[in-house]
């Protein structure tokens, strides 16, 4: 990735609740048109980076570049001027709604003061189309209807529809079966593939491997290595990473000079 | 792993399925056919009530055909029915949000209250005015509890079941009652339009209707048939000419003094406020918001809508609308007294909504359901009073129109529309 301006860096950021250290000189990127996966044990600080990177926890230091120029977040509204969506892991979609009502939930189209339910409808048909999804027979389905991997698809399309150039996703595929799983990574890539910076947190090392671009392992809140994934890369290589935060010559020296 | 060639020649084929969405014209048998599926799947919405409807007027109508089918009944029953709509309507605006409000009867009553004193003193309108005022301000109040200071809107409700009713004892001075002398609150319920009135309030009721259903079906795509369109159109026609037909001959007894006829001024006020509650629900960004609320409070507040605005608003609006079915109550009775708007009003007006089809449980429901389950829970008192004293094989006599018995059967009655509403959402979740 050396040369490619990252549409997001983060540089040195940490950030504290009360005495515990939870993200130590964190650095991250996120480049265009790839898949980042984020990878580490629960407690190692991934959560705690995208809830930073979102602007709901504001950070102790710490830098953000978009696209070279530094940039404040301090609240979700800044993270969104930015073009930066999260999709949480529980999707927040309202079952009661439809596809295109919850598509566009606190963003309706209105004309005369009056909800433009054609725009609207035409729009979903494009955003869906555009991300190749298959599986929805109608716009107008409600939530509650659609199976998990439509709800997920349903979620990411949310947060594509707004020109969003980076899409944080929370375990996507974390409630799935196999085939919808598949769907969804299909997505992922697909997001990727049309220019957008994905940001992809994940347990699952088969999915990491399948789809993603790039890896960064978390460990006890460091980024303890950021490799980009090939072909040699194995799942025991980032188990090991997350496990123990080293792996050969990469991550963590051998002796670790622990500061607590 | 999809390469980008792939994933475009995935994205045009897609785009064809995507047209099925649009392109295909449904017919009749599709329509029903989704129907049908609908219902299968645990959404029934206001099809309990309807069937409700149908058999109650059976039943009524076999047992006391010369009574209860009369026209001087059915009118009677409308007017009867009108003040539980008004009252379940503004209960539907918390009830969308997945809250109660149990002291809507008192708030009713309260606004009926202040409207009648007003009236000894006070022309109409600032007299209007200060009832709607103080209804408003009623539902803002328990609004802020529920919506600011966070206290369960069950618990905000039963204070104010309590403060209201002392409000109310308070406003009419304990025993007494306040006759209401203007004629335009008397006519709002018991008054009717002429027969020529009648005729043209159909005739362009049924135009606006026929309007809206073709703009519908314009917009859908053609998802919707014009078969169905006819169908509605038609449907409703028949209905209403009957209707109109009925109430416009002269309903009053042989030696009254007067004639009566025409239809009621009960079906324009509820008609217009139907159609006005349905346009702030369904095609303002308000009306979509209330449901994101009910829906999913948590996935509204990321979605950037004010939750606190939101649950203000409907508790106000619902005191605005409670105030006003006070007036419908005072109006039926010329006068307020200590128990307008008091004993079952409340309970009938939330069963009214949840026998429609509006789910207890937030997100779900119509203004319609209102109307329908109105109906229901008016014909219930209705028809038993008919019925009266009856000799039955097992039990001995009964008599059907004792308010024990009425309270039964609408008790009854909610527990299986409430039980419909439980038993449909297990089947869909």
């Amino acid at each position: 990735m050396d040369g490619v301006t990252p549409l997001l860096q983060v540089s040195r950021v940490n950030k504290t609740f009360g005495s515990v250290h939870v993200l130590r000189d964190v650095d991250f990127a996120v480049y265009p048109g790839t898949v980042s996966a984020l990878i580490g044990d629960n407690g190692a600080g991934k959560s705690t980076l995208v809830k930073t990177i979102a602007g709901i926890h504001t950070r102790d230091s710490g830098t953000f570049a978009v696209n070279g120029t530094e940039v404040q977040i301090d609240g979700p509204k800044d993270a969104a001027t930015i073009g930066l969506e999260v999709v949480y892991q529980d999707l927040a979609l309202c079952e009661n709604l439809d596809i295109v009502q919850n598509l566009f939930l606190g963003r309706e189209r209105t004309s005369r003061g009056l909800l433009d339910e054609n725009a609207m409808e035409e729009e979903t048909r494009n955003v869906l189309a555009g991300l190749g999804v298959r599986t929805v027979s109608s716009v107008r389905q409600p939530v509650s209807s659609l199976s998990g991997g439509q709800r997920q698809t349903v979620a990411i399309a949310k947060a594509v529809l707004w020109n969003s150039k980076i899409v944080v996703l929370d375990e996507p595929t974390a409630a799935l079966g196999v085939a919808q799983t598949e769907q969804v990574l299909a997505l992922v890539r697909r997001l990727a593939d049309q220019g957008l910076g994905v940001v992809l947190i994940s347990h699952n090392m088969n999915d990491v491997l399948q789809v993603a671009d790039r890896v960064s392992a978390m460990y006890l809140g460091r980024v303890v290595a950021d490799v980009p994934v090939t072909t040699e890369t194995s799942r025991e290589f980032l188990v090991e990473l997350i496990t123990a935060g080293r792996s050969g010559d990469v991550g963590l020296a051998e002796v670790t000079n622990d500061d607590e | 792993m999809t390469n980008s060639n792939a994933g475009a020649a995935v994205a045009g084929e897609q785009r064809a399925d995507f047209a099925l969405d649009t392109a295909s014209s449904a017919t009749l048998a599709d329509v029903m056919a989704s129907s049908i599926a609908r219902l299968r799947s645990g959404q029934l919405g206001s099809l309990p009530a309807l069937l409700a409807i149908v058999v109650l007027v059976a039943i009524f109508g076999a047992v006391n055909p010369s009574s209860f089918l009369s026209t001087l009944n059915l009118a009677n029953f409308l007017e009867q029915a009108s003040s539980i709509i008004v009252i379940a309507m503004a209960v539907s605006f918390t009830l969308l949000l997945g809250e109660i409000d149990l002291a809507a009867g008192f708030t009713a009553g309260v606004s009926a209250a202040v409207l009648a004193t007003r009236l000894e003193e006070w022309p109409l309108l600032p007299s209007v005015l200060v009832a709607a005022a103080v209804a408003v301000a009623l539902g803002a109040f328990t609004g802020f509890m529920v919506a600011r200071v966070g206290i369960p809107s069950f618990v905000v409700t039963l204070a104010n079941v309590l403060l209201f009713q002392g409000v109310l004892l308070l406003l009419v001075r304990d025993g007494g009652s306040v006759r209401i002398e203007n004629e335009l609150v008397k006519d709002l319920v018991g008054a009717n339009m002429s027969p020529g009135l009648s005729w043209a309030f159909v005739a362009v009721a049924l135009v606006v209707y026929a309007g809206s259903l073709v703009r519908r079906r314009q917009a859908s795509h053609g998802a919707i048939p014009w078969s169905i369109v006819v169908l509605k159109v038609g449907a409703t026609a028949a209905f209403s000419v009957a209707l109109t037909v009925l109430l416009n001959r002269n309903r009053a007894f042989d030696r009254a003094p007067e004639p009566i006829m025409g239809l009621p001024t009960v079906i324009p006020v509820v008609l217009v406020l139907v159609i006005a509650l349905n346009l702030l629900l369904h095609r303002t960004k308000f009306g979509r918001h209330m449901y994101a609320v009910g829906g999913n409070a948590e996935a509204a507040r990321r979605a950037g809508i004010n939750v606190t605005r939101i649950r203000l608003t409907a508790f106000t609006l619902c005191g605005l609308f409670a105030g006003l079915g006070g007036a419908f109550l005072a109006s039926r009775v010329n006068s307020v007294d200590p128990n307008t708007g008091a004993n079952d009003t409340l309970l009938l007006a939330v069963g009214a909504a949840v026998i429609g089809g509006t789910s207890l449980f937030g997100g779900q429901g119509r203004m319609m359901n209102a109307v329908l389950g109105g109906f229901v829970l008016a014909l219930i008192p209705n028809g038993l009073t008919l019925v009266g004293k009856r000799l039955l094989p097992v039990l001995g006599e009964v008599d059907f129109g004792s308010s024990g018995t009425k309270f039964i059967c609408a008790g009854a009655a909610l527990l299986v529309a409430s039980s419909v509403d439980a038993l449909s959402r297990k089947r869909v979740t």
